[in-house]
């Protein structure tokens, strides 16, 4: 939603510095920070962290933080290795997953704040129970109704490679919360991420529930809010193109007509 | 207090269907004002100076009516369409939202009857 008044805990205020003790080859890194049970306003903490001690990735740097500076800085993480999507964050100003955002790719400073426009719950942590809702709300499972075979459901190597570019997605919302469209209607429209599960679905040979998937998604919110700004496609560390998935929806559904 | 599930309020009152139909008008709209825009443009421009009779004579000329009207046509339906997204995109209260979309509606309607009418109106004379 556009708005022109700022909500509550907008306003950012300069929060701690962590100085390094005895040198090295420092790097500092200026971190979101807001605590619900505080009552202040959100804060930006500085941590000088020594690189010569430190692994290559942001999220190496955020753990080393964690771990020795301090144990209150909250964020998500899992795999370490870009595979589970918990990591993501607005990193040095684009949304990414801080596994594999290298330290030295960024110049100056590093700046690490939540994904933008979700709620924050604590620091680097964003509300993503709409996107999850948004996520289930396409039925993201195959749907058949001939009867299943008792093997496998089989298909060509052609049609397996429909699916290139829409399996690799791990959900980490970097994507869907760039997209200016869902900042402002993200209550209604469904979000890159999210239209790219559905064409991952709609693509798949095996799944016969084509045309009520499409029905669901002919919407002016739901899918046609996409604008094909494509910061989506710039941003998605998985180098996937929900813009063009979102592209081939719109195909489809004129093809219909 | 509100105990709706997220689900639930995703799912709201549902796909409306119709969002394919305006995109696509919109495409056909758009496609459609590249050649006439172009006539229109290139025609204009050859008639930089001329006196206002000149103008009218050749607006009842030939074909030149015929496609004025459906440059007319296509503009403002595109831009009718293209103002609906904008506004759509932008307002977030319902009544605000209804409001300025009938208006614009009106608005576009009004203006593109009045150019039509003075395209007729110079080809047949008053
Ligand atoms: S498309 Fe890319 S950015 Fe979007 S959720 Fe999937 S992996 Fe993340
Ligand atoms: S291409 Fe569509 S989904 Fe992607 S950022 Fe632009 S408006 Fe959003
Ligand atoms: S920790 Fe799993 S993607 Fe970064």
């Amino acid at each position: 939603m556009v708005e022109f008044t700022l909500p509550a805990n907008s306003k950012i205020t300069e929060g701690k510095t962590f100085k390094a003790t005895g040198g090295g080859n420092i790097k500092s890194f200026r971190v979101y920070r807001w605590d619900p049970d505080s009552g202040e306003t959100p804060r930006i903490d500085t941590f000088e962290v020594d690189l010569d001690k430190c692994g290559p990735m942001v999220l190496d740097a955020l753990i080393k933080i964690k771990n020795e500076i301090d144990p209150t800085l909250t964020f998500r993480r899992s795999c370490r290795e870009g595979v589970c999507g918990s990591c993501s964050f607005n990193i040095d100003g684009t949304n990414t997953l801080a596994c594999t955002k290298a330290i030295d790719e960024i110049k100056g400073d590093v700046k690490v704040y939540p994904l933008p426009h979700m709620p924050v719950i604590k620091d680097l942590v964003p509300d993503l129970n709409v996107p999850y809702a948004q996520y289930r709300s396409i039925e993201p499972w195959l749907q058949a109704d001939t009867q299943a075979p008792t093997t496998e459901r089989l298909q060509s190597p052609e049609e397996r490679d429909k699916l290139d570019g829409l399996w690799e997605c791990i959900l980490c919302f970097c994507c869907q919360t760039s997209c200016p469209s869902y900042w402002w209607n993200g209550d209604r429209y469904l979000g890159p991420a999210v239209l790219l599960q559905a064409y991952r679905w709609i693509a798949d040979s095996r799944d016969e529930a084509t045309g009520k998937r499409l029905d669901d998604l002919d919407d002016p919110y739901r899918l046609f809010r996409c604008h094909t700004i494509m910061n989506c496609t710039n941003t998605c560390p998985k180098g996937l193109n929900p813009g063009r998935a979102i592209a081939e929806i719109k195909k489809a559904l004129v093809q219909r007509r | 207090m509100e105990f709706r599930s997220q689900l639930g309020r995703v799912r709201g009152l549902g796909a409306s269907h119709e969002g394919a139909h305006h995109f696509w008008v919109q495409r056909v709209t758009g496609v459609a004002l590249v050649p006439l825009l172009l006539w229109f443009v290139f025609a204009a421009t050859s008639m930089v100076g001329a006196d206002l009779e000149t103008f009218k004579t050749w607006v009842g000329t030939h074909y030149n009516p015929v496609l004025l009207i459906l440059l007319i046509l296509a503009m403002f339906h595109h831009a009718q369409l293209g103002l609906q997204v904008i506004i759509e995109d932008y307002v977030h209260s319902e009544a605000i939202k209804i409001t300025s979309l009938i208006l614009t509606k009106f608005a576009v309607v009004l203006i593109g009857v009045c150019a039509i009418f003075a395209v007729i109106r110079m080809t047949f004379g008053s």
